[in-house]
């Protein structure tokens, strides 16, 4: 039988959301790893029942899961992250150089093909990568070559944040850091260079800097890989020639501030944002929770709001909280920091809580089980 | 036997409800205890202390005989009483937050 698995990852466990083809009725399993927080799960596209999970805590430091039976039972793997060499130092906050400092892995994106292969985007910034089922982890150090030492932190850290893989090209790989901005590889990830052409950010001393950007988020469309859609801090921004020149595609949009963006899993020029008010205010202009939707890969966008909170919602939608399942009539997926995990069967057209009260949700990602 | 109590935390990970036991030759040093923790709990190695660096997490906390052996060195030796198997030794997630 056909059905969906959505992973949401929260400040205080894991929870599993499962249901059929439609999507009306959901069972709810969980909380997984009870008060650690959960920054990430993700399945392998190889082998669904392959799960990895990021488990964190304050207390006791990084964690790594995995599940070979769909989320049911968890085995503890490895969780050495060991940067190469010294790693140095970066940019702190106020300008000075501060040492290389592991924190917690933010995204784990297992391999298209092979189960045992995932890679781990970490905080500080580095990308790791194990080939046996996450037992072991290697950092690939070429990315810092790419001037590690002008790199930054935002707000929540110089976090590694989205890794996308390139389906045609198994030597290509778009990463993003804030606040460093986009970087690709093309030769499996030995070597990377920063793509932040195009892109303005007046927030730092020279706005249109090699590296140095705020870059939330990145969302590509398996058909078409040259193509990567990005919200950056303030900015949605699109690329069609592999990062090489982005452009700004904001448009009418209420406010371009916000963290995740998605892509439509069967129209490569739908794309999703939330809209949030500003840096200094994390919430949904007005008290309205709206998703907007271009159907014209960017500058063009609708408000989507039947069966969202249109008064008094002030939560926020973090980076990697937006995700799309693959059924024909696409389904839409976002968390909450209040604990909602919101759901649409219809593209966006029309929205249902799945659920209203975990902790908040730090990562959505959704698995399409046919 | 040497006794030692993990936080609820490190229970649920090592799935363990229970006070362990390690029989350790040589010396009983903090370092003997934790190595023999994480030879048998092999899910805990990084979360009482860093991998790399063999340093304390900053939230744990060790205690023994009502003594806080936290800033102790790892080598020094343990008090007779968690030798000999009389007092436990406590592995201790610190109060914070509040």
């Amino acid at each position: 039988m056909s059905g969906v698995r959505v992973l949401v990852g929260t400040r205080k466990g894991a929870f599993i959301l499962t249901s059929d083809e439609k999507r009306e009725k959901w069972d709810v399993s969980g909380p997984h790893f009870a008060g650690w927080e959960i920054y990430h799960l993700k399945g392998s596209p190889a082998n669904p029942d392959r799960i990895y999970a990021s488990q964190s805590s304050g207390w006791f430091g990084q964690t790594m899961q995995r599940s070979d039976d769909g989320g049911k039972t968890w085995e503890t793997v490895g969780n050495k992250f060991q940067y190469v060499g010294d790693p140095g130092t970066h940019m702190w906050y106020d300008g000075t150089q501060h040492p290389w400092e592991f924190a917690r892995v933010w995204h784990l994106e297992p391999s298209l093909t092979d189960p045992d292969t995932v890679y781990a985007g970490v905080e500080d910034a580095a990308l790791f990568k194990s080939t046996d089922g996450g037992q072991n982890w290697t950092e690939l150090e070429g990315l810092r070559a790419a001037q590690g030492h002008r790199w930054q932190p935002g707000a929540g850290g110089m976090c590694l944040h989205t890794i996308l893989l390139d389906p045609t090209n198994p030597d290509r790989m778009y990463i993003a850091i804030s606040a460093a901005g986009a970087f690709r590889t093309d030769d499996g990830g030995t070597t990377w260079k920063p793509i932040n052409k195009g892109l303005k950010s007046n927030y730092i001393p020279e706005e249109q800097a090699e590296v140095g950007h705020c870059v939330h988020n990145l969302a590509m469309h398996p058909s078409r890989p040259e193509t990567v859609f990005m919200q950056k801090h303030w900015d949605v921004m699109r690329t069609d020639n592999c990062g090489d020149l982005w452009h700004e595609v904001s448009g009418n949009l209420p406010t371009d501030f916000g963290f995740p963006i998605g892509v439509h899993a069967h129209e490569p020029e739908t794309i999703y944002v939330v809209p949030i008010k500003s840096d200094s205010e994390h919430f949904p202009p007005d008290g309205k929770l709206r998703v907007y939707r271009s159907r014209s890969g960017g500058n063009e966008w609708e408000a989507l709001t039947n069966g969202l909170p249109q008064e008094d919602c002030y939560v926020n939608v973090l980076r990697d909280s937006m995700a799309v399942d693959k059924f024909d009539s696409c389904g839409i997926y976002f968390g909450t920091t209040g604990g909602q995990v919101y759901a649409s069967n219809d593209s966006g057209d029309t929205w249902n809580a799945i659920v209203r009260d975990l902790p908040s949700v730090v990562s959505v990602e959704v698995q399409t089980l046919k | 036997m040497i006794r030692v109590v993990l936080p609820p935390n490190l229970k649920i990970m090592a799935r363990v409800d229970r006070e362990l036991t390690f029989s350790i030759d040589g010396p009983v040093t903090q370092r003997a205890v934790l190595d023999a923790v994480e030879a048998e709990y092999p899910m805990l190695r990084g979360t009482i202390r860093d991998q790399v660096t063999q340093q304390r997490r900053a939230f744990i906390r060790f205690f023994a005989c009502e003594q806080d052996l936290s800033h102790e060195s790892p080598d020094a030796p343990l008090p007779d009483p968690v030798v000999s198997g009389k007092e436990p030794y406590l592995i201790v997630g610190a109060i914070a937050g509040g």
